[in-house]
């Protein structure tokens, strides 16, 4: 217990609150958005909002990729899993994201295979053990999955497995953080910049933000008293009229990411002209594809996919809160109609998504407690 | 998925470099290694781990910090516990 008090004492979170609060300017309203879907989960859960003056508002950003992949992507992958012959995998977070015709369970009770597994590399073991079917691995994530993908298709190669491919759906955070800095919906003052996407790309892709936009971002850690420094941090940039990329998670987050990583991605995967996120429309050169060179483990160009373009069921308000223009809780079925049982949109349905994260902990209203415990 | 679960190593695999034998909650598993291949990883590390793979080296406070946050989160770390003991990385 010892090193976890370090970062949930609750004498320092009201320690950092007041000096959040003796740097705000009369009259002000500032906008900080976590991109992470993990930051929120810890917003969340330990009610961070209330220790923050009513003035600083957090907006939850598009940091979850079950949360931003389009229902078409979901309707692509079950038309390839029902190719005679295909086995599909893909992480337990999917198997629950609804497509237009029902989600991957739905789709395995009408006879395809879709399994579950923990990691790419257990694909390939499926597909050494199923040498008679194609193992498509649909592969999700940001920067911190990507590597895992690539790792697993240079494996592939170095082994010669034939039965193996990937339906690629990675994303990149940089452009989706671009395109929210260039919407008209929203103000924003700052960026709780995220942790673990962070290890792999580094802090220097950030630079833009406080360049071209004149807006800082503080890469922040996961723990209640991170969250609360990076704020604090923002609010001292503001104050002091700077615009910089700072590193509050440096004992995790090195400077330069993880060149290993950066260097397989590039190797097996290039930009996409563009791809459509869930909210945030068709953004350009926002994910990633299979390079050419590995054209043979590219399940888009051995299946044929529609990539059908499949709008959110109407009441669905996905859209609004991954854009940080709704509250989860403003939304017309939070809570009724969409629950973490019955997600009828996608930020329900994972963990780090901002309405299963806000109908877990019951924080349907901003209350302000400032005297509750951190832990 | 997005986030990382501390690990202890226990040993690198003599003859797979690439792979280690770690501890995560208690649950033995290998794992890939091979994207720290700028960094020496060896008995008594701690790791951050992503779909089967360390990402990242971490000290011991962060290790059980971050521990302490996935336990929070509940169902959705059991399930990704679970998944790794199932998970048989070659």
């Amino acid at each position: 217990m010892r090193f976890v008090d370090e970062f949930r004492d609750a004498d320092k979170a009201r320690a950092l609150s007041a000096k959040i609060t003796s740097l705000c300017e009369p009259g002000r309203e500032y906008k900080f958005m976590e991109v992470c879907g993990g930051h929120t989960h810890t917003i969340y859960k330990h009610g961070l909002e209330d220790y923050l003056p009513e003035n600083i508002t957090l907006v939850h950003g598009p940091g979850c990729p079950v949360c931003v992949i389009p229902m078409g992507r979901i309707d692509d992958s079950i038309h390839i899993a029902r190719r005679p012959g295909v086995l599909m995998t893909s992480f337990g977070d999917m198997m629950r994201v609804p497509g237009s015709g029902g989600n991957f369970f739905d789709s395995n009770a009408e006879g395809t295979n879709i399994r579950m597994v923990y990691s790419p590399l257990d694909s390939l073991k499926v597909a050494r053990q199923n040498p008679d079917m194609h193992v498509v691995f649909m592969a999700i994530g940001f920067e911190t999955t990507a590597p895992s993908t690539a790792m697993t298709l240079l494996r592939a190669e170095r082994e010669g497995i034939e039965n193996f491919s990937v339906f690629c759906n990675h994303i990149t955070i940089i452009p989706a953080i671009k395109a929210i800095l260039d919407s008209p919906d929203l103000r924003l003052d700052g960026f709780i910049g995220p942790g673990h996407v962070s290890t792999v790309i580094g802090c220097r892709p950030y630079e833009f933000i406080a360049r071209d936009y004149g807006k800082p971002i503080v890469v922040s850690g996961f723990e209640p008293l991170d969250i609360l420094q990076s704020i604090y941090l923002l609010m001292l940039q503001l104050r002091e009229g700077r615009a910089e990329v700072e590193n509050q998670y440096s004992r995790v987050v090195p400077w330069d990411g993880n060149r290993t990583a950066l260097r397989v991605i590039a190797e097996t995967m290039e930009l996409r002209p563009y791809f459509e996120w869930r909210g945030l429309g068709f953004i350009s050169h926002s994910a990633l594809r299979i390079r050419g060179k590995y054209a043979r483990f590219d399940a888009e160009l051995k299946f044929e996919v529609p990539g059908v373009r499949v709008a959110d069921p109407k009441a669905c308000q996905c859209g609004e809160v991954l854009k940080g223009v709704l509250k989860p809780w403003e939304c017309k079925v939070f809570g009724t109609a969409c629950t973490p049982e019955t997600p009828i949109g996608t930020c329900m349905v994972s963990p780090e998504g901002a309405c299963a994260a806000y109908y877990n902990f019951g924080r349907f209203t901003r209350t302000r407690v400032r005297e509750a415990s951190l832990s | 998925m997005c986030l990382g679960i501390p690990g202890e190593v226990i040993e690198v695999l003599t003859d797979r470099p690439d792979l280690a034998r770690v501890d995560v909650s208690g649950v033995k598993r290998a794992i890939n290694i091979g994207l720290l291949s700028e960094e020496a990883v060896g008995p008594g590390d701690w790791v951050l781990i992503h779909v089967g793979f360390a990402l990242s080296k971490i000290d011991e406070g962060e290790a059980k910090a971050a521990m302490e946050f996935l336990e929070g989160i509940g169902k959705a770390y059991e399930d990704e516990i679970a998944a790794l003991r199932d998970s048989e990385i070659l």
